[in-house]
């Protein structure tokens, strides 16, 4: 992991030079582009310089300087660098940018997260509601001015804690009830929700009349909050023509945490165990796209048995979790726990060797800036060993016998939810997702990170777009992933498992940087600012779960309300994530 | 032909029907119990389970493997007459490192002097807050503070735990991580040794 420097790879300026400049902040790259020409260059960007696909989008209050910052990052599918380039505008009510989503669909939900947290208006966007917050909620969090009602300190370490750390509990500073802010003059008997009539009237796509001249209507049906097959608390608004999906909005936010503002407060090291909590089934991913971000900032190198443990423990995931989206599949599909409790035994064994390294099954907290915390143990690589050459492949056979001819899972899968491989890169697709349209774009080829430049395997991909697909895809990926395993247990070095001396507070240099990885649900990306004091200025999660709902609309528009559960369910969602 | 792929499918799970009540029945007939035993419990656990692996808690548990950590323990030396000598010298870096700040630690003011004495008035842990991390472990300096295997702590109330509740003895760290325990106690030695020489020799 060299610095991020080498990421331009295309002159901007000299294309547009009154309108763009190269970011010559200090450990900054990209380029900087005029508010007012954003969307001139962001259509050049997509159409000239082929990057297709925007995966990031995302804001940064720079209080001290007074501006509010835009950064997106967008690549080609056909694989390579990032081109990021941002927008800044002064920090002052009403803070205008234009919308990118008629040029990248995708930045639909990114673009409503930054209005939501930030308070940018994006101009000419389609649809720009609060997101993760609820309607009425009073200013816009993620500004660094706006501090939450049990605030204590800017940053921790709390100085209430030590030298004379006199305990009290937390409610009793915080009491239940007065931990919330309302606006002034707030009567919670009196208010109305603003944003339902935006909502539900989005929704009205069209009129029907029969032929004898009567009109018929519509049926909204609010799915949720907590029924689309409790995967979590999610809701969706659903207008229905009969039993015919009409329109659909996604509404979500039932378990948001505010994890970017927590991940503000706490320091470099502390923000590892809270990625463990965003996808709950892939804590050791999640520890991976963090630290690979902060490592680019610090400019360090990863200890060679390290590269090797983590690739070992991403891979186990991405089996597992593949696994675990086989069964709830099926639970979604009306296969009731059987599936489900077969995925299980294997993701047992998997978590039994994810507790022998790490001391936990799932929050793993397993992963630190330079290598991994500790060694893993000789029987948990025997343990490793033996799934990988012995058990998995077998067991994924059986997965096959036991479901892919199953001819309820076939006629409610094949050519149902169809996504078009132009909509998948259109809504910022990533992953399974993307893969089962047709688009082999993989991070771990496109843009490869730690050592997976090094092994053989293949792109699974499968062009036909359809929720079978998406099942299939994921059998296939579980393959290729016990093909890596395979070959790095064989290739794993001696060594240390620490570049650098453990520290608990970590120096990190000012800059910026993005890490992804490509996690079991598809692109996983960690935004992370340094301003050099222990504490990031700004730590931003790209989650797979919540942009590839960018496509359900698409998906289910046209298909009956009963496939929409399993067609949710193939996106592969989790909540932890998905509302952070 | 409709229906095959399910039949196929019914075929995976009566084998696996099968084989819960064949492997019972092969280690019955080799004299071994299968259930409520740590060789059955591992073998549950192993590459060659089949069948029906559940373990039955809490008649059954699983092993906990030497990192396996939940919550916080303080870890004292038996001194001589059964004195308790804590290894904490309440300098903080736990209270620190904490992600959700759950320690709280009061430390020792000499009354004559004024200046901090290493030891700690006041030790507490927010049980409920503490996310299992083990960063407070991983970081001491002093192998003062460990993470327990003692995962059975339901209560009806808010467990905040002070001094007296936190204290487990050296011997039960060595008892539930022997490897750690063991490499610890070398690594110290060896400093002391070293301290020992290097006074030796400022002192000739």
């Amino acid at each position: 992991m060299t610095a991020p420097a080498s990421t331009q790879t295309l002159d901007l300026a000299a294309r547009f030079p009154a309108a763009v400049t190269p970011d010559a902040r200090p450990g900054y790259s990209g380029w900087i582009v005029d508010a007012a020409k954003l969307t001139e260059v962001a259509t050049a960007i997509r159409d000239e310089f082929g990057y297709d696909m925007l995966t990031a989008l995302t804001a940064v209050d720079y209080l001290p300087e007074n501006k509010m910052e835009v950064v997106y990052h967008v690549y080609q599918t056909t694989g390579g660098p990032a081109l990021v380039f941002k927008v800044q505008v002064p920090r002052a009510d009403p803070i205008e940018v234009p919308s990118v989503t008629p040029i990248w669909r995708g930045a639909e939900f990114q673009e409503r997260e930054a209005w939501d947290l930030f308070g940018i208006k994006f101009t000419s966007h389609p649809d720009l509601r609060r997101i993760l917050m609820w309607e009425g909620f009073e200013g816009h969090p993620m500004r660094k001015d706006w501090k939450e009602a049990f605030y204590e300190e800017d940053v921790k370490p709390f100085k209430s804690r030590w030298p004379d750390g006199k305990f009290h509990l937390a409610e009793s500073k915080n009491p239940y009830a007065d931990n919330l802010k309302f606006p002034p003059g707030f009567d919670p008997e009196k208010w109305v929700p603003e944003g339902d009539a935006a909502l539900y009237g989005a929704l009205a796509k069209y009129s029907h009349t029969n032929e004898d001249g009567i009109k018929t209507d519509h049926i909204v049906v609010n799915m949720g909050p907590q029924h689309p097959s409790t995967h979590g608390v999610f809701r969706a608004v659903v207008m229905l023509d009969g039993e015919t999906v009409v329109s659909l909005k996604p509404v979500m936010g039932y378990l948001h945490r505010n994890h970017d503002k927590i991940g503000e407060r706490n320091t470099f090291l502390q923000n590892m165990p809270y990625t463990d909590r965003l996808d709950y089934f892939c804590s050791m991913t999640n520890n991976f796209g963090y630290a690979l971000a902060v490592e680019k900032l610090m400019g360090i190198q990863v200890a060679e048995r390290a590269e090797y443990i983590r690739v070992i423990m991403a891979e186990l995931t991405r089996i597992q979790n593949h696994l675990i989206f086989i069964g709830m599949f099926l639970n979604d599909l009306g296969a009731m726990y059987t599936p489900a409790l077969y995925a299980f035994e294997e993701r047992e064994l998997i978590l039994d060797i994810f507790e022998e390294s790490s001391g936990a099954r799932m929050m793993c907290n397993y992963f630190r800036f330079g290598g991994v915390v500790r060694d893993m143990p000789e029987v948990s690589i025997k343990k490793a060993r033996d799934l990988a050459f012995d058990r998995l492949p077998g067991k994924v056979d059986e997965m096959e016998r036991f479901l892919n001819e199953n001819e309820v899972l076939v006629s409610r899968t094949k050519g149902k939810g169809y996504l078009s491989a132009e909509d998948a890169i259109r809504t910022s697709m990533s992953g399974p997702m993307l893969r089962a349209s047709g688009v082999p774009y993989d991070i771990r080829r496109a843009d490869p990170y730690s050592v997976y430049d090094r092994f053989d395997f293949n792109v699974a991909c499968r062009p036909e777009g359809d929720m079978y697909a998406r099942y299939m895809i994921r059998i296939d990926e579980m393959r290729e992933s016990i093909k890596i395993l395979k070959q790095a247990l064989k290739q794993m070095p001696e060594g240390p498992v620490m570049s650098v001396k453990p520290q608990y507070q970590v120096r990190v240099p000012a800059g910026e940087a993005y890490g992804r990885i490509e996690s079991p649900k598809g692109e996983l990306g960690y935004y992370v600012v340094s301003n050099g004091k222990p504490n990031p200025w700004r730590y931003h999660v790209r989650p797979p779960s919540f942009v590839n709902l960018t496509s359900l609309e698409m998906m289910c528009e046209g298909e009956k309300i009963a496939d929409f559960v399993a067609i949710l369910g193939a996106v592969d969602i989790v909540l932890g994530e998905l509302d952070r | 032909m409709i229906g095959k792929g399910i039949l196929k499918g019914l075929g995976v799970t009566l084998a696996r029907f099968w084989s819960t009540y064949w492997d019972d029945l092969l280690w019955l007939l080799r004299g071994k119990k299968r259930y409520r035993t740590a060789e059955g419990i591992e073998h549950r656990s192993s590459k060659n389970a089949r069948g029906i692996f559940t373990v039955q808690y809490p008649e059954e548990k699983l092993p906990s493997p030497e990192e396996f950590r939940y919550v916080p323990f303080l870890v004292y030396d038996e001194g001589e007459g059964g004195k308790k000598e804590v290894r904490c010298t309440s300098c903080g870096i736990c209270a620190k490192v904490c992600p959700p700040q759950c320690i709280w630690i009061v430390r020792t003011n000499d009354p004559a002097t004024g200046r901090p004495v290493p030891v700690p008035a006041e030790f507490y842990i927010d049980i409920d807050i503490c996310m299992n991390c083990g960063y407070c472990a991983e970081y001491c300096p002093f192998d003062a503070i460990k993470m327990d295997h003692d995962y059975e702590l339901a209560s009806y109330t808010r467990n905040i735990y002070p001094m007296e509740k936190l204290l487990k003895s050296a011997d039960y760290y060595a008892g539930i991580r022997p490897l750690n325990a063991a490499r610890e106690d070398e690594a110290r030695k060896a400093k002391e040794a070293l301290k020992a020489a290097k006074a030796e020799a400022s002192a000739a």
